[in-house]
């Protein structure tokens, strides 16, 4: 294969056979002081094999992995749930301030004014987005987002002496959330979705008790829909002394048009990656601020960041307290870049929502008659198409539909998701993608239905012009190989076989 | 200043493909009674100069380790932040792209986790890594419910000489697992092998830190061994940067090694955002929290990298799941790759004896004695004659910031200064901080 054209991009040695005994790059200082000697109990006795390597084949190396990357820099990415928008450079830049980069976390809070006051307005933008009043910046994502809303309820109810013992997601729900639930110790209970992709309120009313200590929804859903019934499902666990808690993955589609304070629910987590740009990092960082209604307020995690006059501090004194559920305020730099696209829009942050919601409705009234669409609704910022046609005239999956698309340069949406849906494609476009690649999306959608009546293995082989075919994951998680063995190791031999 | 693209010609064509008349009606599925009717009280948009300019001002305020001869670490640390860091951190394809779900598109990512988890294998002497949890805090809570599942026990046992934040988050999760959490005190700034044996009975786990949160030196070998014995499973939390010179945690026994990746390849950054790192032993691979990368083959049998293991995952075992986890810190931990690597075995080692040199110069010639006998790696505790947050606020007068008062997160330890020393400190920086230190407390 290696006489192929592109053979190099289609093989990226590991940086460990890059590797040459007694090559280096960095140099670490090395003052003219004695090295004190240390226990042999305590000493390494064989050195890590890290990679060795002189600096311009390191660059070489990362540059290669880059290459096999696709991020939102390189192409469209509608990554259903994943809210994948531009990640403006401006926001690096700022990052990388010294004054934000290098300031030490334990520095006391008169050195930190600046962070501190940047944190104190990014809570205050985020409360009024939310409708509620105080903000916790610290969990490090949207999932511990969730975690963190579960133990304020738990603190909440435990504070009024109630025993509840039961968080009802949606079926719709991210697996986060059961996840979530299990995790700070709750039972879970279920609740369908209608024919109209809402909460099915007379299941809900059967499912709701005195034992129910809140419900965990994603608004609008991961069908991307408004539930229709918000209000009434609100006052169902409002009626009951539930509590209700606002999953923000998909807060995107209604910054400043339709608030979950006002819904009804009384924790609200931001995934900062999503809607405020935090760059997705090949998987993260994130940040997962929570927002409380003021019941809740007393048991967020210490510290919050207060002003006094013109002054700012961090408020380590909560009695109530959940306690901390990360290091330090939060990750400050996700702060720094939320906050500037943040100011970036202004009031005007509703228009990103309203473009997000347009550039979904394009996609999907171009595309609603080459697949199924299993709720005929307008939709949010994004849509759930299944492939279940194609699946039975042509036996073409998702799974093929998503692969062949590779190969137009588009990255997949998220598949077989939600589990509702069977053959699920759910497709988000958000709101800085222009017409012209919405274009190019519709006009391979359309391509790749076509394909699949006329020459269905194009789908089955797909894809085609990626560094490799399709991997088999069976393989790999029946004989993990979860870390490269060295040419001396016992594994090197096993796991080559 | 916006990032919108679309243009009101593009809208109007949008709207007529749709079908509506205005994006009002794309939102009538929103209630009346939840509708938002005014304007969002915000600041107002800015250009990008103006913005730059506005946060320009606010980073200004700070006082950075830029800014002032600094020791403080107690968790963070000031270690050289390698220009080929960038070379990651800079690259719009790893930065822009989101979990490698789809390994075709994504290659690039995935080899660079699988070379990341076997630098962290290889530093911490463990069979298996994840591709890093949010922090240091909170990979010991990933431990503790991976200990929870496999232990069936009902108590976590923390060394009192683990960081302050790490036990905090740890007594935060605890509740929801059922755990009750003991703590075991520290003697003369080291915890008593014998004494961590006893609470370790009956205990899932058992936390400690390796230099510990004093800046002491522990008998590693001996804590992991009493929980060990116990049926425990014993948690080191350690520091990648000592482990060119200190040893490996699964070569004295560790069940589990974990820690707060900052220190290799991430700026301090006011606390975040960081990687928190978490190896075990290849028993508990099924247990793990978080992404774990494989290797495979594709159709054409060539070498692959795939997202493995996923059973354990939210996204397909729900409730039953091994964390709720779902993003993580990839760029960071690609950062740290970055780094180390460029470091190598030899670069690893030499920031370890500089480390060691440098805090043992500090403890001779800091006219302060040292509060612990124990042997240090890069901080050293020393008492102060008078509070140790006077004698910082007066050293920082000359232009100083001598270190971390304990007594923030210790009680009776007002009168102890924890000094933190990197490779980026000369011996010159040292010279200084004594005199200073001299004259403060004189």
């Amino acid at each position: 294969m290696s006489h192929e054209p592109g053979a190099a991009w289609r093989d990226t040695p590991l940086i460990f056979e890059r590797s040459r005994a007694g090559r280096r790059a960095g140099r670490p200082p090395q003052p003219d002081l004695p090295v004190p000697e240390l226990p042999d109990s305590l000493r390494r006795s064989r050195p890590p094999r890290l990679p060795e390597l002189a600096e311009p084949e390191i660059v070489r190396h990362f540059t290669a992995l880059a290459d096999r990357t696709f991020g939102v820099d390189t192409g469209f990415y509608p990554l259903g749930s994943c809210t994948m928008k531009h990640n403006p450079r401006v926001n690096e830049r700022a990052a990388m301030l010294p004054g934000f980069r290098d300031l030490h976390p334990h520095a006391d809070d008169e050195d930190a004014q600046g962070a501190l006051e940047l944190m104190w307005h990014l809570q205050g933008i985020l409360a009024e987005v939310a409708g509620l009043p105080a903000v916790t910046l610290q969990p490090a994502a949207g999932s511990q987002g969730e975690l963190t809303g579960l133990m304020l309820m738990r603190a909440y109810f435990a504070d009024r002496g109630e025993e509840r013992d039961t968080i009802i997601t949606a079926d719709t729900a991210h697996g986060t959330n059961p996840a979530s639930v299990t995790m700070a110790g709750y039972k879970l209970a279920r609740v369908e979705t209608d024919a109209r992709g809402n909460l099915d309120l007379d299941d809900l009313r059967g499912k709701v008790g005195d034992r129910t200590a809140g419900l965990m929804l994603t608004n609008p859903s991961t069908l991307g829909l408004f539930d229709e019934g918000i209000e009434e499902v609100a006052t169902i666990f409002h009626d009951a002394g539930a509590l209700l808690y606002y999953d923000g993955a998909n807060l995107n589609a209604v910054v400043g048009i339709s608030r979950p304070g006002d819904m009804g629910f009384d924790i609200v987590h931001y995934n900062l990656h999503k809607t405020f740009s935090q760059p997705h990092g090949g998987g993260g960082p994130g940040g997962g601020p929570v927002a409380v209604r003021e019941t809740i307020e007393p048991y967020l995690p210490a510290p919050t960041v207060v002003r006094d006059g013109d002054a700012f501090r961090l408020d380590h004194d909560r009695p109530k307290s959940i306690g901390r559920v990360r290091g330090f305020a939060g990750p400050f730099g996700v702060f720094v870049r939320s906050y500037a696209y943040m100011r970036a829009y202004g009031p005007e942050l509703r228009g990103m929502s309203e473009a997000a919601v347009l550039n979904a409705n394009y996609l999907l009234a171009q595309l609603r008659d080459a697949y199924d669409l299993p709720y005929d609704r307008h939709c949010m910022h994004e849509f759930v198409l299944s492939a279940r046609k194609l699946k039975r005239e042509h036996g073409i999956t998702a799974l093929d539909v998503a692969k062949r698309l590779m190969d137009y340069g588009i990255h997949p949406p998220t598949i077989y998701f939600p589990l509702v849906v069977p053959e699920a494609l759910m497709i988000e476009p958000t709101e800085t993608e222009p017409k012209e690649r919405l274009d190019d999306f519709v006009d391979a959608m359309h391509a790749i239905a076509r394909e699949a009546a006329e020459s269905p293995e194009l789908l089955k082989d797909a894809p085609h012009g990626r560094p490799v075919r399709r991997l088999d994951e069976v393989r790999a998680a029946k004989q993990p190989i979860l870390r490269y063995a060295f040419e001396d190791d016992p594994a090197h031999v096993e796991g080559r076989g | 200043m916006s990032y919108l693209s679309l243009t009101d010609a593009d809208r109007a064509e949008m709207l007529t493909a749709i079908g509506v008349g205005s994006i009002d009606e794309l939102f009538e599925q929103i209630p009346p009674g939840v509708r938002f009717d005014r304007e969002l009280d915000v600041p107002p948009a800015l250009g990008e100069a103006e913005l730059m300019r506005h946060l320009e001002e606010l980073a200004a305020k700070n006082v950075h380790t830029g800014s002032e001869l600094s020791f403080v670490g107690a968790g963070i640390y000031d270690h050289y932040v390698p220009a080929v860091a960038d070379v990651v951190l800079s690259r719009g394809e790893f930065l822009t792209a989101y979990t490698p779900y789809q390994p075709e598109m994504s290659q690039g990512t995935l080899q660079a986790i699988f070379e990341y988890q076997t630098v962290i294998c290889e530093l911490t002497g463990m069979d298996v890594s994840n591709a890093s949890g949010y922090d240091g805090t909170t990979v010991a809570a990933d431990a503790c419910f991976v200990a929870k599942h496999v232990t069936d026990r009902q108590k976590v046992v923390l060394a009192e000489s683990l960081n302050p934040q790490v036990r905090q988050v740890v007594k935060t999760y605890a509740p929801g697992f059922g755990f009750e959490v003991v703590e075991v005190p520290h003697h003369d700034g080291v915890t008593d092998p014998d004494e961590l044996g006893a609470a370790a009975a009956d205990a899932a786990a058992v936390f400690f830190q390796q230099p510990n949160f004093l800046g002491c030196l522990e008998d590693a070998p001996a804590l992991a061994a009493a929980a060990n014995e116990a049926g425990a499973l014993s948690v080191a939390h350690v520091d990648l940067m000592s482990l060119g010179v200190l040893e490996a945690p699964g070569a004295y026994g560790c069940a589990i090694a974990l820690g707060e990746g900052q220190s290799a390849g991430n700026w301090p950054s006011y606390g975040g955002p960081h990687y928190g790192f978490f190896a075990a032993r290849t028993d508990y691979v099924r247990r793990m929290p978080g992404r774990i990368v494989g290797e495979t083959l594709d159709e054409e049998g060539k070498r692959g990298f795939v997202l493995t293991l996923q059973t354990r995952e939210q996204h397909i075992r729900r409730e039953k799941a091994t964390s709720n986890m779902t993003t993580n810190q990839t760029l960071l931990a690609l950062a740290g790759l970055a780094t180390l690597s460029w470091l190598g075995p030899e670069g690893l080692r030499e920031v370890g004896e500089t480390c060691l040199a440098l805090s043992n110069y500090a403890r001779d010639r800091i006219p302060l004695e040292p509060a612990f006998a124990a042997d240090s790696f890069k901080e050293v505790a020393f008492r102060t004659p008078r509070p140790a947050r006077e004698v910082i606020r007066r050293a920082r007068e000359h232009g100083v910031n001598p270190g971390y008062a304990l007594g923030r997160d210790y009680e009776g330890m007002d009168d102890l200064l924890l000094v933190a020393v990197t490779e980026k400190k000369r011996v010159e920086d040292i010279d200084r901080l004594a005199d200073v230190l001299a004259e403060v407390c004189g």
